[in-house]
């Protein structure tokens, strides 16, 4: 390729790499949780549905655990 | 001299990357003027005063938490020239009223409707507090609230700025 060619294809591809620039493109900002934070988004809000689908798992599969992450919600503090 | 396409090419992504970084107001800045903002509510005067600009949501627990200790402080150093400004970034009006008439906070408490400010702020937890200086410097930001680290904190931060010569 001849080297002007060269250098304008780098260049292109810089620029469209800059759209990259941002590392975490869909990060829901601290002051857009309020959805988050509805109890209705809390997937352990019934216990005793958690407990049951825990041992069903449990029966099924032959393995306990690995069920959910740790903390939710607005991850305020 | 000859230039290197590669190379050249290299600085840019560079710039461009550099560019897309957060550009938040940083401790020493002029914080931006509230009068300016698009809030619900009425703003107190905050002219060569020290002001403290809360960010806090009805549905934030610690946010909550804060309100009791926040009076606390209003009470303490309202006569020697702190100012509380409570911005909500509720999105809903009632949720920011419900709340307010179920806390009853002894402080100004406005919405920022369009979360215009808290967007340009670009706060980084809920609640975060920034402390204003009498010339409208940033000094500090207190993130997050988790009781007395926080309370102590911000006490010492404000005692500083009021021994301060105006």
């Amino acid at each position: 390729m001849e080297t002007p060619l060269r250098s304008a294809a780098l260049l292109l591809a810089a620029l469209l790499l800059g759209g990259c620039a941002t590392f975490q493109p869909v990060r829901v900002q601290p002051w857009e949780r309020a959805t988050l934070a509805d109890e209705l988004m809390n997937p352990r809000r019934a216990p005793l549905d958690a407990v049951f689908a825990e041992h069903i798992l449990f029966s099924r599969e032959g393995s306990a655990g690995g069920a959910g992450v740790g903390g939710s919600g607005c991850g305020c503090n | 001299m000859q230039s290197n396409p590669r190379l050249s090419a290299l600085v840019l992504l560079g710039l461009v990357l550099c560019a897309g970084a957060r550009a938040e107001v940083r401790v020493g800045a002029p914080f931006p003027a509230l009068e300016s903002a698009a809030f619900t509510g009425g703003l107190p005067a905050t002219a060569g005063k020290i002001v403290l600009v809360d960010f806090w949501a009805s549905w934030c627990a610690p946010c909550r938490d804060s309100f009791p200790f926040f009076t606390r402080l209003q009470q303490d150093y309202g006569a020697r020239g702190l100012v509380i400004v409570a911005v909500s970034v509720d999105e809903k009006a009632a949720d920011f009223e419900s709340f307010v008439k179920r806390f009853k906070p002894g402080f100004d408490t406005v919405r920022d409707h369009e979360q215009r400010l808290v967007r340009e702020v670009k706060v980084p937890a809920m609640p975060t507090s920034y402390l204003i200086d009498r010339a409208g410097r940033l000094r500090s930001i207190h993130e997050g609230f988790r009781g007395k680290p926080t309370e102590t904190a911000l006490r010492k931060a404000i005692e500083a700025l009021l021994a301060e010569k105006n």
